[in-house]
């Protein structure tokens, strides 16, 4: 857990890492996070679980500046995201222009999708590469198709999110926040919100996604089959610590502590 | 509701006949009086003054008497309504061409104000709030009699009475259109600014392609009813500005014929005519739009 800065922070594929230190949250007199330390390297494959209030999702929200921190440091791929270093190497509080630049490394899929309803999927996908990196739209477009062809809806480029299944619109989320090509993305419950049968399908895309291997993943999931076939580390949040780390076999072969026994024989029931 | 009409106070309530429940079931049983209750005495009366008129107007000698009429005009002529309505079409077209520039200027300067109500400075955000609710908390009666005198007290500008009056629309339901657009705004789910975010869309982005497209539909049938009421706003400016829309000429038939009823009854008509279809493409447009939300 203590790595230091000596570490790569991006991989020759593209993939970054990750570097929480002493990051605390507090939602009016509720802490959500304390004094959190997390070291994601690049190309690594963080799943996160812990019952609900721990902190976990709030983790992927900072990180994705949807929430900002109250203290501490994030770098992302060896860049401060809410901090700037001045001339004398002290670090001051970013300008929104320093924020944007680190977080257009970061992708995000949300658990309700969040697809813009009145745009098609193609348009969806679209939208940030054309804008955001300016991109033609002859080029937004084709790789829009691409990302469609990849999690298998390029049959459905026209259909609006309303003419989608809960899995088909998870599909073209997840094809929306690799467009941007991100160095880290993050996974929020994306399988929570769908049909027992439709979970399937999106694991699928995570797959090929951890296959490639071109990006870090941290993804908060309660899919512990899927977790313990993906990860390479499994991290368990309690009460906005987290209190025990490690590879799938040993932390849910085998957990050391109480509460993630009891967690995990809770999950199992279901 | 059946035990609503017993005159017996004892009768609404089985255990009315305790001592202790008398003062509330003898309340109560006042109510139950007929010409106490609204629901009852409106309709009524509304239904014996139609009654009386109809016994009126159906005299041969006087179909429709009016106490606005001079004597030996009193009797209401059909042919003579018939031969006002070019003259007030002309003013209808000054109405109608009144509201449609107001509320241009009413749907654009909304938007503008609601964004200012958002703004993230102090600066811009309380100044907003403030003319918003000054504009929207005075009557658009004394809003006309003060731009008038504000106009001709400024010799730097001069305007003309008509733009004048839609300037003055415009302002007045630019305030009303901001709390529609302001309200739009906030049903556009969470989950939508922080797609946006994730996606490191620029604000202006956000703003024209997200935001705005989501929020302007759920506001189309408020402004709808705006401009409804903006329309029926709008002769005020003929009795303060002299506009010559549909009062203006009434007026004016009313000064140089001595006719009121006819002039002012087609006014009814021709504001009824245009406001009932109005109303009912407003409510098309409701339903439409729900049907887009499921």
């Amino acid at each position: 857990m203590n790595a230091t800065d000596s570490h790569k922070d991006v991989s020759p594929k593209g993939a970054a890492s990750v570097r929480m230190r002493g990051v605390g949250k507090a939602f009016g007199s509720l802490t959500v996070l304390q004094e959190l330390d997390l070291d994601v390297e690049p190309g690594e494959r963080v799943v996160i679980i812990g019952p609900s209030g721990s902190g976990k999702t709030t983790i992927l929200r900072v990180a994705m500046t949807l929430e900002r921190i109250d203290s501490g440091t994030i770098r992302i791929g060896g860049q401060h995201l809410y901090h700037e270093e001045t001339s004398s190497g002290q670090l001051k509080d970013a300008s929104e222009k320093h924020i944007r630049g680190v977080r257009s490394n970061i992708g995000m899929v949300f658990q309700h999708f969040n697809l813009f309803p009145h745009m098609s999927a193609i348009e969806n996908i679209m939208l940030a590469p054309v804008k955001v990196h300016g991109k033609s739209r002859k080029d937004a477009q084709q790789i829009g198709m691409e990302l469609l062809d990849k999690v298998g809806l390029i049959e459905h480029a026209n259909h609006t999110p309303g003419q989608l299944s809960g899995g088909q619109k998870q599909r073209v989320a997840i094809a929306r926040a690799l467009a941007t090509q991100p160095s880290v993305m993050l996974f929020d419950e994306v399988t929570s919100a769908l049909d027992p049968e439709l979970v399937g399908e999106v694991l699928n895309v995570l797959r090929d996604i951890a296959e490639e291997g071109k990006t870090t993943m941290m993804l908060v999931t309660h899919e512990m089959g899927f977790a313990r076939e993906i990860a390479d580390r499994v991290l368990m949040f309690d009460a906005g610590r987290m209190i025990e780390g490690g590879p799938p076999s040993e932390l849910l072969g085998n957990p050391q502590h109480e509460r993630t026994r009891s967690f995990l024989g809770a999950v199992a029931e279901h | 509701m059946s035990d609503m009409t017993q005159t017996e106070p004892t009768a609404d309530e089985p255990d009315a006949d305790a001592p202790t429940g008398g003062a509330v079931s003898f309340q109560v049983a006042q109510d139950h009086k007929w010409y106490r209750r609204p629901n009852i005495v409106v309709p009524v009366v509304l239904v014996f003054l139609g009654l009386t008129m109809l016994a009126v107007a159906d005299t041969p000698t006087a179909r429709f008497r009016s106490e606005f009429a001079p004597p030996g005009d009193v009797r209401f002529d059909w042919a003579y309504f018939f031969h006002l309505v070019p003259q007030m079409l002309q003013g209808l077209f000054v109405t109608a061409r009144a509201t449609v520039l107001g509320f241009l200027i009413a749907a654009s300067l909304g938007l503008v104000l609601a964004l200012l109500r958002r703004s993230e400075s102090r600066w811009v955000s309380y100044p907003a709030v403030a003319v918003i609710e000054f504009v929207r908390s005075t009557p658009i009666l004394v809003q006309m009699f003060f731009a008038q005198v504000l106009v001709r007290a400024t010799p730097a500008i001069s305007l003309n009475a008509l733009v004048i009056l839609f300037i003055v629309v415009g302002i007045h339901y630019a305030t009303y259109a901001s709390e529609a657009y302001r309200a739009g705004i906030n049903s556009v789910p969470a989950g939508q600014w922080e797609a946006a975010t994730a996606l490191n869309l620029g604000p202006l982005t956000k703003w024209t392609r997200i935001i705005i497209p989501q929020a302007v539909p759920n506001v189309l049938p408020t402004l709808g009813n705006y401009l409804v009421a903006a329309f029926k706003d709008v002769p005020i400016g003929d009795a303060v500005l002299s506009t010559g829309g549909v009062l203006f000429m009434a007026n004016a038939i009313r000064s140089s014929d001595f006719r009121a009823v006819e002039p002012y009854l087609l006014i009814g008509v021709g504001f009824l005519l245009v406001s009932l279809p109005a109303a009912w493409l407003v409510r098309r447009l409701e339903e439409r739009i729900s049907y887009e939300r499921d």
